[in-house]
C-alpha cells in the first residue's frame, strides 16, 4: 500500500472542470478537462479526478491534500439562484441598499435602471438600537422589538437574514444578541451579520457583503457538504480545502460560514500560479493576461505576490462599468476583467465605427469558424482568418474549423462597411481588442501609481498565449512568459496556494492621535480569530502573520496600504509609519505633501502558512537554435503582409530551444502566437519566454 | 508609411479616450478636494495643434463639458505657439474662461514631439478654497469670492513659478490642499502629453492631423445623423426657480434646424446681488450635456460631436451673468438648465425627455462654529452631498435618491460621522415624495441629524426646489418640494442662507422628489400595488391619486 503522497486541485468553472495532480513539491504529473456538470457538480469533478489519477496510475486515497475551487457561489449571484433573504438594519436606516451611493453609474444614460441587490424593500427591516462610530452604545438594543421582527420575517417567508447595524464593526455586541434572539425563535433561519462578514465602516458596502453572503449561504453549505460525502465515499481521506478568492485555502466549515469569500476563486488561482513562476524566474514585476472566451483578467503581481484588494463587484453590467454590479468588501486577488475573449462578437456601429465585444458568442453558439450556429465574426474567427489558429490542431482535432465561413463572416460584417480586405479587417478586430486588454492594464497600473513598461507578461488561459504578444505590443510590455500547462492554469495554482485568512477591521484614527492599547487590542482580537481558522486547515506548522494600515492625507480619497511590524506597535514606531507612508506616496504620486495629517480608515491582518516552497531556477540551457519542420502563411501583424510562420509542437520542444518568430507554438488546449518582432526561447523549466527585438 | 486604414484610426481613438481616462483617474486620486473626490469635479482633455478637442474624460460632473475646450482656446489665442518651449504650462481660474467659479483651475500644457508643438493636453480641478468669503453664495461680487489668476504661465521649462504658487497659498484658507492640488494637476498635463507622444511613436504618427481628421469628422457626422429624428422647429420654455431671494424665471428657446442645435436664454431673470449667477459657459455645459443625453449620447465629447450645439443668452441675465457678479455657487442654478432644455425638447421629442427631477444637489457644507473653537471646542469641516429623486422616464420610474445631472457620489454615515461630530438618526426615502404619473418620479429622502457633542455647528445652504418643485410631464404630477427644518422651530428654514444648529436640535432636510410621468391613473395596477406594499406610496395616497382599488 503505497503512503499518501498526492495533491490534486480541482476547480470547476463554467463550462470545463480542469483537475491537476502533482507530488508534494509541486510538480504537476497529470491534468485532466471533464465537462461541468451543473446538476451536481461533484460529479464532474470525480470523472476529472479519476481520469488524472488514472493517467499516472495512483487512487484517491493517495491524496493528501485537495483543494477545491467552484464558481458556483459566483454562479449562483449572477443568475439570482440564492435564497429568499431579509434585512435588518438600525432603525432609521432601511432604505441602505435602494439609496446606495445616490449615483448613475453611466453619465450619459437616461434609461438606466440599477442594480438589483437581492432584498426588496418590503423585506427590509429595522430595529430600534444605535452605536456611535467609537462603539459606544447610543440607544440600547430593543430587545422587546424582536418577536414582532420575527413574526414580519416569517411572514415574508425569508429563510436567510443578513443584519447590518450602524458601526457594527465599531462594536459588535447589538449584532450578537440580535443574531441569538433571533435564531433562538427562528431555528430554521439562516443568519448572516455584517460584524463577522466584513466588519469595515461604509453601512452600503458592509450591507451589500452580508446580504450576499445570506443569499448563497444555504446553497453553498448544502453544495459543499454533498461535495464532500461524494469523495469521502470514493475513498478520499484528507479534508478538502476550498479556495478562496485572496488567493489562500480554507477548510469547508469556514466556507460554509463565508462563502461570499469563495466568489471568484478561479481566476485568483490563475494569479497564485503566475505568483509561482514569478518566484521560480526571479520575476519581481509581472503583469499576469489570463483571457478565455467571454473574458480576460489582468493582474499586477510584484515581488511575486499578486496585488489584494478588499473590494470586488459581482455582476456588473454588459459593458463591464464600474458601478453597476454588487459591491461586497472582502479579502480578494485584485484583477481587472475586461469583456474581451475569443467570443467576444465584433461589429461596426452606426457611426462607422469598428468594436469588439463585450457581446459574447460564448461556447454556444460560439465563433462561426466551429460552425455551431454562430453567424457573428468573433475574435477567434479573427484569429483563424489571420493564419494564427491551425485548423488541424485546434482543440486536439475536436471542433471542425471552417476558415472560409469565418472570412466571409468577416467580409460581410466588417469588410464591406468599412471598405476592407478581410485580412485588415480580421487584423482589425485583433487591434481593436488587443487595445482594449492593454488600456485596461494601462489604467489598472495608473491607478496602482504603477507601469507596465518594465514588466513581464505571464500568459495563460485559452486565448492568453494566442494573444500575448499583440497585448504586449501595444501595452509597451517587452517579455511573455507562457508556463506549461496554460489552459489549466487556475487548477495548477491551486496546488501552491497556503492555508489563509484575512480580516480587515475599521477603526478610524488620526496616525498623531493613535490610541495604541486599543489598535493593539484590535489586532490581538483580529490575530486570535484568524489564528482559529488556520488552525483547523493546518493544525500544525508555521504561521506568517503579515499586518497592515490603510492610510490616506486627511480629506484624500485614495487609501495606502502601508506594513505594519509583526508585533504590537510603540509610541516610537509613528514617525516610521510616517516615513512610510510619505515614501509609498511618493512613489505613487511623484511627491510627498508635508505637514498633511495622515489618517489610518482600516487594519488588516493576513494568517497564512507558508508558501509552498519552489526552488529559483538557476540553470540556463544551451541555446539551441531551432527549424521548425512545418510551415504555414500567417497575416503579419507587424507588417501586415502574408508570410510564412514556423508551426511547432510545444512537447516537441526542449530547454534551450530557441527561434525568432514568426511562429506558432501548438499544444492540446491553445496555441502560443510568436509575432514577427519576438524572440521565442524554452528555459530549463520549459516554460516558453518571448522576448521584444527591439527591448534586449 | 501610408495613410492608416479606418480600422486602425479606430484603435489609435480608442487609445486617446484611454488616455484621458488614465490622466482623469491620476488627477482624482491625487487630489485633495472632496468634491474632486465624491463627484470626480475634474476635467481632462487631449487637443490637437489648432485648439480642436479630440476627446474628453468622462468625470462625474458635466459642468466641464466644453468650458475646457473654449479655455483651451482662449489660452492659445492669447500665447503665441512659437513662444511655447517643452515643460510650459499655462494656467487660469477666470470664471469667465475657466470653469464657472474661482475654485476651478484650469492648466493647458502644450504637447511637443522633436521641438515641435503637435497639440495640447489641458485638465481641470476644483481646488479646496481661494479665501474671499470662501464657497457659498454670500459674496456681493466676484472679488469678494477670492484670488483670481489671469492667463499666464504656471510651469516654465519644467520650472514651477514659485511666486504664483506662494501667493495662491498665502490666500487660501488650505494652503497645503491647494499646493497638492495644484502638484496634482501639473502631473496630469504631463501624463496626458506623455500619452500623447507613445500613442504618436507606437503607430508612426508624425503630427495628430489624420487622426483629428477622423475623429471630428465620425463625431460629427454620427451628431448630425441624430439630429434629424428631432423635428425643425422654435420651442420654448419656461422653469420658475426658487432663486436667493426673490424667485427667477429661466427661460429657454431652442431652435432645431438641420445642422443646429441653438439654445438662448433671452427672457430669463436678470443676475443676482448674491453668488447664484451663472457664467454662459458653465451653464453652456449642462445644457450640452442635457441635449446630448438625448441627442448621440454614444458619441464620445469633442470638437465634432459638440459643433452643432450652440447655447447663447443675453448679457443681462443670470444664466450670462458678467463680471464682476458673485458666481461662487453657480451650480445650483447651473443643474437646473437640463429641466429647462427638456421642456423645449420634450415638445420635439414627447417620447423620449423626463420630466423634471431634483436636479440640483444638496451640497451640504458643515463646519464648526467660531466661538466654540475660542472656547477650545472640537474643530472640524466637512461637505455633504446628497439627493432628490430623478424625474419619472417615458417609460420607466425615475430613480429615488440619485444624483442627475451631476454624477456625485452621496456621502456614506459611518464615513460621516466617523470624521466630524454630528450624529444621523435617519437617512430613509419620503414616502409620497415622488411625483405621481403613469412612471412616478424618483423619491426624496429624509435625513435628520443633530450635533454629537455638546456644541453648536454651521450649515451653508445653497438649494433648490424648497419653493417649486420638480414638475411632471404628459400629465404627471409634481415630486414633493424640499424642506429643511430645525426641531422645535416654528418656521421652515429658507433654501440659501447660513444655519446654526444648537446642541440637542435636531436639523431635518427632505430632499425633493422627482416630477411624474404621464396620467396617474393610467399605471399599472402592479406597480402601484408594489409601491404600496413597499411603503413608497401610502395607501391613501394610491387610493387618491392613482384609484387603487385594495
Amino acid at each position: 500500500m503505497p503512503t499518501p503522497q498526492l495533491r490534486l486541485a480541482t476547480d470547476v468553472g463554467g463550462t470545463f472542470t480542469d483537475t491537476v495532480v502533482s507530488d508534494l513539491s509541486g510538480t504537476v504529473l497529470a491534468s485532466a478537462k471533464s465537462l461541468t456538470t451543473h446538476a451536481n457538480p461533484a460529479l464532474g469533478a470525480l470523472t476529472g479526478t479519476q481520469r488524472a489519477l488514472a493517467k499516472i496510475d495512483a487512487t484517491l486515497d493517495q491524496v493528501s491534500r485537495f483543494i477545491h475551487g467552484t464558481t458556483l457561489a459566483t454562479n449562483a449571484l449572477l443568475e439570482r439562484r440564492g435564497a429568499r433573504v431579509a434585512t435588518i438594519t438600525t432603525e432609521g436606516f432601511r432604505d441602505i441598499l435602494e439609496i446606495a451611493y445616490e449615483r448613475r453609474y453611466s453619465q450619459y444614460d437616461i434609461n438606466l435602471t440599477k442594480p438589483d441587490l437581492l432584498v426588496p424593500r418590503d423585506r427590509s427591516f429595522t430595529v430600534p438600537e444605535r452605536m456611535s462610530a467609537a462603539g459606544e452604545v447610543r440607544i440600547p438594543l430593543d430587545e422587546g422589538a424582536v418577536p414582532a421582527l420575527a413574526q414580519q420575517i416569517t411572514e415574508t417567508r425569508a429563510d436567510a437574514v443578513a443584519i447590518c447595524l450602524m458601526h457594527a464593526y465599531a462594536n459588535p455586541t447589538h449584532e450578537h444578541r440580535l443574531r441569538d434572539l433571533l435564531q433562538t425563535a427562528l431555528p430554521d433561519l439562516v443568519v448572516s451579520i455584517s460584524s463577522e462578514i466584513s466588519p469595515e465602516a461604509r453601512e452600503f458596502d458592509r450591507l451589500c457583503t452580508t446580504v450576499a453572503n445570506a443569499y448563497i449561504q444555504p446553497l453553498m453549505a448544502g453544495y459543499l457538504a454533498q461535495f464532500q460525502a461524494s469523495f469521502s465515499a470514493e475513498g478520499l481521506r484528507c479534508p478538502i480545502l476550498m479556495m478562496t478568492a485572496a488567493g489562500g485555502m480554507t477548510t469547508l466549515d469556514t466556507a460554509a460560514r463565508f462563502p461570499i469569500r469563495l466568489v471568484e476563486s478561479g481566476p485568483a488561482g490563475g494569479a497564485i500560479l503566475a505568483a509561482r513562476v514569478a518566484r521560480e524566474l526571479g520575476l519581481d514585476q509581472v503583469l499576469s493576461f489570463d483571457m478565455g472566451g467571454t473574458t480576460a483578467k489582468l493582474c499586477l503581481i510584484d515581488n511575486a505576490t499578486p496585488q489584494t484588494s478588499r473590494q470586488f463587484e459581482i455582476g456588473r453590467a454588459a459593458r463591464f462599468v464600474k458601478g453597476s454590479g454588487m459591491p461586497v468588501r472582502i479579502p480578494v486577488i485584485e484583477m481587472i476583467e475586461i469583456g474581451a475573449g475569443g467570443g467576444s462578437i465584433a461589429a461596426v456601429d452606426r457611426l462607422g465605427r469598428l468594436t469588439v465585444g463585450p457581446q459574447s458568442a460564448g461556447s454556444e453558439p460560439g465563433p462561426v469558424a466551429f460552425g455551431r450556429g454562430g453567424l457573428a465574426p468573433t475574435v477567434t474567427d479573427a484569429d483563424v482568418a489571420l493564419g494564427y489558429i491551425r485548423p488541424e490542431r485546434f482543440a486536439e482535432g475536436q471542433f471542425q474549423i471552417d476558415t472560409d465561413r469565418a472570412r466571409a463572416a468577416i467580409a460581410r460584417d466588417i469588410g464591406t462597411p468599412l471598405a476592407l480586405t478581410p485580412d485588415q479587417s480580421a487584423d482589425g478586430i485583433s487591434g481593436i481588442v488587443d487595445e482594449s486588454m492593454a488600456s485596461a492594464g494601462r489604467a489598472h497600473a495608473v491607478e496602482s501609481g504603477k507601469d507596465l513598461g518594465t514588466r513581464t507578461m505571464i500568459a495563460f488561459g485559452g486565448n492568453g498565449p494566442l494573444h500575448a504578444c499583440r497585448v504586449a505590443r501595444s501595452a509597451n510590455v517587452p517579455q511573455i512568459v507562457v508556463p506549461p500547462n496554460p489552459g489549466v492554469g487556475s487548477a495548477a495554482g491551486f496546488l501552491f496556494a497556503p492555508v489563509s485568512f484575512e480580516i480587515v477591521r475599521s477603526k478610524y484614527t488620526l496616525l498623531s492621535k493613535i490610541d495604541l492599547i486599543a489598535i493593539n487590542t484590535l489586532f490581538a482580537q483580529m490575530r486570535d480569530t484568524a489564528t482559529h481558522v488556520v488552525r483547523q486547515g493546518a493544525p500544525a506548522g508555521d504561521i506568517l502573520s503579515t499586518a497592515s494600515a490603510f492610510m490616506r492625507y486627511r480629506g484624500q480619497g485614495h487609501e495606502i496600504e502601508i506594513p505594519l511590524p509583526d508585533r504590537a506597535l510603540h509610541a516610537t514606531d509613528i514617525a516610521a509609519l510616517t516615513n512610510t507612508f510619505e515614501h509609498a506616496y511618493a512613489q505613487q504620486f511623484s511627491r510627498p505633501v508635508p505637514g498633511m495629517q495622515i489618517e489610518v480608515l482600516n487594519w488588516a491582518l493576513r494568517m497564512s502558512t507558508p508558501e509552498v516552497g519552489v526552488q529559483p531556477l538557476t540553470t540556463t540551457p544551451t541555446p539551441h537554435d531551432i527549424t521548425a519542420q512545418s510551415h504555414a502563411m500567417i497575416f503579419c501583424d507587424v507588417t501586415s503582409a502574408l508570410i510564412n510562420a514556423a508551426v511547432i509542437e510545444r512537447s516537441a520542444l526542449a530547454p534551450g530551444d530557441q527561434l525568432s518568430g514568426p511562429a506558432l507554438v501548438t499544444e492540446p488546449q491553445t496555441t502560443t502566437f510568436v509575432g514577427a518582432d519576438f524572440h521565442l526561447r524554452v528555459d530549463a523549466a520549459a516554460n516558453l519566454i518571448l522576448t521584444r527585438k527591439d527591448a534586449s | 508609411m501610408t495613410d492608416p486604414s479606418k480600422a486602425k484610426l479606430q484603435v489609435m481613438w480608442n487609445r486617446l479616450l484611454a488616455l484621458v481616462e488614465e490622466q482623469g483617474q491620476t488627477l482624482i486620486r491625487a487630489a485633495f478636494s472632496p468634491i474632486v473626490r465624491e463627484c470626480g469635479d475634474i476635467s481632462a482633455g487631449v487637443f490637437d495643434l489648432q485648439g480642436r478637442m479630440l476627446a474628453q474624460a468622462v468625470t462625474g460632473t458635466p459642468g466641464h463639458i466644453n468650458t475646457m475646450a473654449e479655455a483651451v482656446q482662449h489660452l492659445r489665442a492669447r500665447f503665441a505657439v512659437q513662444d511655447m518651449a517643452p515643460g510650459d504650462i499655462y494656467l487660469t481660474n477666470d470664471p469667465w474662461l475657466a470653469s464657472g467659479h474661482l475654485n476651478d483651475f484650469l492648466l493647458m500644457m502644450p504637447v511637443f514631439v522633436q521641438d515641435r508643438v503637435v497639440g495640447y493636453t489641458a485638465c481641470t480641478s476644483h481646488l479646496v478654497d481661494l479665501g474671499g468669503q470662501g464657497m457659498g453664495p454670500e459674496g456681493s461680487d466676484v472679488f469678494d469670492e477670492g484670488l483670481c489668476i489671469p492667463p499666464c504661465k504656471l510651469v516654465e521649462g519644467g520650472r514651477v513659478n514659485a511666486l504664483l504658487l506662494d501667493i495662491v497659498k498665502a490666500n487660501s484658507r488650505e494652503p497645503i490642499a491647494n499646493e497638492g492640488d495644484i502638484y496634482a494637476l501639473i502631473a496630469c498635463c504631463e501624463a496626458g502629453a506623455r500619452g500623447v507622444v507613445d500613442l504618436m511613436q507606437s503607430f508612426g504618427l508624425s503630427d495628430l492631423t489624420l487622426l483629428s481628421d477622423y475623429i471630428i469628422d465620425t463625431s460629427r457626422r454620427g451628431t448630425l445623423e441624430a439630429l434629424t429624428d428631432i423635428p425643425n422647429g422654435v420651442y420654448e420654455n419656461t422653469l420658475i426657480a426658487d432663486g436667493y431671494d426673490d424667485t427667477l424665471t429661466l427661460k429657454a428657446t431652442l431652435t432645431v434646424e438641420e445642422t443646429r442645435l441653438c439654445v438662448d436664454f433671452d427672457g430669463t431673470s436678470g443676475p443676482s446681488h448674491k453668488g447664484i449667477n451663472v457664467p454662459l459657459n458653465y451653464a453652456a455645459a449642462y445644457t450640452v450635456f442635457a441635449l446630448r443625453c438625448i441627442i448621440g449620447p454614444d458619441i464620445p465629447n469633442n470638437a465634432g460631436s459638440l459643433e452643432p450645439f450652440v447655447v447663447t443668452g443675453p448679457t443681462d441675465c443670470i444664466l450670462n451673468a458678467q463680471r464682476p457678479a458673485p458666481v461662487a455657487m453657480r451650480h445650483t442654478l447651473g443643474q437646473m438648465t437640463p429641466d429647462l432644455v427638456f421642456g423645449c425638447l420634450h415638445q420635439a421629442v414627447p417620447d423620449r425627455v423626463p420630466a423634471e427631477g431634483a436636479s440640483s444637489m444638496f451640497d451640504l457644507p458643515m463646519r464648526h462654529t467660531a466661538d466654540a473653537t475660542l472656547s477650545g471646542g472640537t474643530e472640524f469641516a466637512i461637505e455633504l452631498v446628497h439627493n432628490g429623486g430623478t424625474g419619472a422616464r417615458p417609460t420607466l420610474d425615475g430613480l429615488s435618491a440619485t444624483a442627475y445631472p451631476s454624477g456625485v457620489f452621496g456621502s456614506q454615515v459611518e464615513m460621516t460621522e466617523a470624521a466630524a461630530p454630528v450624529t444621523i438618526w435617519r437617512r430613509e426615502l419620503r414616502t409620497d415624495s415622488g411625483g405621481a404619473g403613469r412612471f412616478r418620479g424618483g423619491l426624496g429622502q429624509r435625513i435628520e441629524m443633530t450635533s454629537a457633542i455638546d456644541e453648536p455647528f454651521l450649515v451653508f445652504l445653497s438649494v433648490e426646489r424648497i419653493r417649486n418643485p420638480a414638475l411632471g410631464r404628459a400629465g404627471g404630477q409634481p415630486g414633493a418640494p424640499g424642506r429643511i427644518r430645525v426641531s422645535g422651530r416654528a418656521d421652515d428654514i429658507p433654501g440659501k442662507c447660513e444655519l446654526r444648529v444648537a446642541p440637542g436640535e435636531r436639523l431635518i432636510f427632505y430632499t425633493p422628489g422627482g416630477g411624474g410621468f404621464g396620467d396617474p391613473t393610467t399605471r399599472d395596477p402592479a406597480a402601484i400595488c408594489s409601491d404600496v406594499a413597499s411603503g413608497l406610496v401610502s395607501p391613501d395616497a394610491a387610493r387618491d391619486i392613482y384609484g387603487w382599488q385594495p
